[in-house]
């Protein structure tokens, strides 16, 4: 069997207010293998978002245990949680990210600048990167001249150039028309099925049908993690 | 890595020409003004300086003591205390170099129809050695000149202009007090002395000639001030302390008893002149080095501005791998950039500036390799030290914190 990308162990997280602290997170135990597809689903103020930022080793835990690709996330430092980040987690955000006043190649390819990689290889592979997500001939332009759903696609592009183990994605379809989304949704489930682990955070039910598996929280517990019905699943 | 991130800062620094010019400005307004200060201070000193060695260095005066009759003291060198057997002793002395009794006043010169009061310094040979004049034409005159008191003479540039106009005073005759002195050397230029004088305003005879036709001497043997050079700065105070010990063994003055006679140091004099030129020059580089202050606030202040601005990059760059040190060195390396490219341009500029002042004014500058390397290094670490406290914050945010930004 081999090791699963994300194991999760009596997790949680604390912070604190003016009212005292807040569990935002408790004792969240979960597994993901690799080449799993998941949606983590539940309202505003479930954790959810909580638990993406631990997921991503953005943030530490107030308690229990983290096993990212086999390495205990709590025994690493900052700089080995960044490398961390940068060789095994490519994430998607919601708002696209991309830094504006670079070229898309120049930012698909930024993740391998802290990775050491050469210039020469950098444009290679980040050219590669844009002609998989469909963009090869805007490497040169600016992200504010092409459309929200071109941006994810640079995004996912970025995310995917250090070939990470995982795929992490914060409601990637949020700021998106419904037809762009299919799209954005489409490209996931190719990559899915070409190996990569995807960690989907959504509160879209036919978003989260393009996942195999359904995550659900609420007040910081897994309620529900169940398969994605089958006649779902066939959708795409 | 390191080029790409170079690339960054530029394209940083031209994503906002205007604000990224405008804060070189402070670092181009400091650079410039220490850089032409420091031409400015560094030539007044060399001026000085310049001064000084044609004056002659490490060089004492011993003026023979003061008289009293009925009541009135005359000053110093009124005394007939020293001797020329005083000058030959301290001649023997170690660490001495030249010494050269001296009867000096001013006198009439006559040329033809031309006349000219100038000062008559009346010595023998080591003098020209001991106040480093140079001859430019003919040659000095000899220790036979002084034993034969002959009438010969040495002319200085203000004296010969004065008397012979453009015709050359080599072996020609002037008259001092009636007596006929050919003229066998011509003194090279020295320029004033510390006092604003003219050095260049003399005529250098035979001591013994002088005492003979030209001052008189109540008292044979006897001369007004002996000048000693010493063979080196640090030679001094020993030539100093032997020389007061010597003159006074010999003028026979028991414990307790004043000098007869006055030691001045002209290297005290020239060290005083040339320390007030090193502060001024000082002070003028502390006055220009608060616009540089200045300017390294300018940088930090913008810095400032622009990790806040760019929160969200950071945030995203910290998300995709970057390390601490990373973004550490990015915001450090902006801010370098700024005041390196300020710093070239008031380089530039204060180089300018100088040449401009020496070229509109008769005054000196020194630009000196040290002084623009210092610029340079200030100018770094100003960018560092400015920059560093900006770069710490940026590299110090949460990274979720700083994704959420707007």
């Amino acid at each position: 069997m081999v090791e699963a990308v994300i194991r999760v162990v009596g997790l949680g997280k604390s912070y604190s207010t003016a009212a005292g602290l807040f569990p935002a997170l408790r004792e969240v135990d979960l597994s993901i293998e690799t080449g799993e597809f998941v949606a983590i689903m539940g309202p505003s103020g479930s954790g959810k978002s909580t638990f993406m930022n631990l997921l991503g080793c953005l943030d530490t835990p107030s308690s229990g245990d983290y096993f990212l690709v086999g390495s205990r996330v709590a025994d690493l430092d900052r700089d080995q949680l960044a490398a961390l980040r940068n060789r095994s987690i490519g994430f998607v955000f919601q708002g696209f990210n991309l830094l504006p006043r670079m070229t898309l190649e120049d930012n698909v390819a930024l993740p391998l600048v802290y990775a050491g990689v050469e210039r020469a290889q950098r444009r290679e592979r980040a050219r590669q990167e844009l002609a998989r997500v469909g963009l090869a001939d805007y490497a040169g332009s600016l992200p504010s001249r092409i459309s929200g759903g071109q941006q994810q696609r640079v995004a996912i592009a970025r995310a995917l150039v250090n070939s990470p183990r995982l795929i992490l994605a914060d409601e990637p379809t949020g700021n998106l028309d419904s037809h762009t989304s299919e799209e954005i949704m489409t490209l996931f489930a190719a990559l899915n099925r070409g190996g990569i682990s995807i960690v989907l955070v959504t509160h879209e039910p036919d978003i989260a049908a393009y996942a195999a598996r359904q995550v659900r929280f609420r007040d910081g517990r897994i309620v529900s993690d169940l398969p994605t019905p089958a006649q779902a699943l066939t959708a795409c | 890595m390191l080029k790409a991130m170079l690339g960054e800062a530029w394209q940083a620094m031209g994503a906002n020409r205007m604000r990224s010019v405008l804060t070189m400005l402070g670092m181009v307004i400091g650079v410039g003004s220490v850089v032409m200060m420091m031409a400015i201070g560094q030539g007044a000193q060399y001026a000085v300086a310049q001064t000084i060695r044609s004056m002659g260095s490490n060089l004492y005066i011993v003026i023979s003591g003061s008289t009293s009759a009925g009541g009135l003291r005359s000053g110093g060198g009124g005394g007939p205390t020293l001797t020329i057997a005083d000058a030959e002793a301290i001649a023997e002395l170690d660490g001495v170099s030249n010494v050269a009794p001296v009867q000096q006043g001013t006198q009439q010169l006559v040329y033809g129809a031309n006349n000219w009061s100038s000062t008559v310094v009346g010595t023998t040979p080591p003098y020209v050695d001991a106040r480093a004049w140079t001859i430019v034409s003919g040659y000095p005159f000899g220790d036979s000149d002084v034993r034969a008191a002959t009438r010969v003479a040495l002319i200085g540039q203000t004296a010969a202009d004065n008397l012979f106009g453009n015709d050359d005073p080599l072996g020609k005759t002037i008259r001092i007090r009636q007596s006929p002195f050919v003229i066998v050397g011509v003194l090279g230029k020295k320029g004033q002395n510390l006092d604003g004088r003219d050095q260049d305003d003399t005529v250098i005879i035979p001591l013994t000639t002088a005492q003979r036709k030209v001052f008189g001497n109540p008292f044979p043997g006897s001369v007004r001030l002996i000048m000693v050079q010493a063979n080196t700065a640090e030679a001094m105070p020993a030539v100093e302390k032997q020389m007061t010990a010597l003159l006074r063994q010999r003028h026979r003055l028991r414990e307790g008893q004043d000098n007869d006679f006055y030691l001045r140091n002209l290297a005290a004099a020239a060290d005083s002149a040339a320390e007030t030129t090193r502060v001024m020059s000082v002070l003028l580089g502390a006055i220009a080095s608060v616009s540089l202050l200045v300017g390294g606030i300018g940088i930090m202040n913008i810095m400032l501005v622009s990790v806040t601005e760019r929160t969200r990059e950071i945030g995203i760059r910290m998300a995709i791998g970057t390390r601490q040190k990373d973004i550490l060195a990015q915001f450090l390396l902006e801010a370098l950039m700024i005041s390196v490219a300020g710093c070239l341009v008031g380089l530039v500029l204060g180089v300018g500036g100088a040449l401009l002042t020496n070229a509109l004014t008769d005054m000196v500058i020194v630009i000196s390799g040290s002084s623009i390397l210092v610029a340079f290094g200030v100018a770094a670490g100003i960018g560092i030290f400015f920059g560093y406290y900006p770069a710490h914050r940026a590299a110090a945010l949460d990274p979720i914190e700083a994704l959420r930004h707007q």
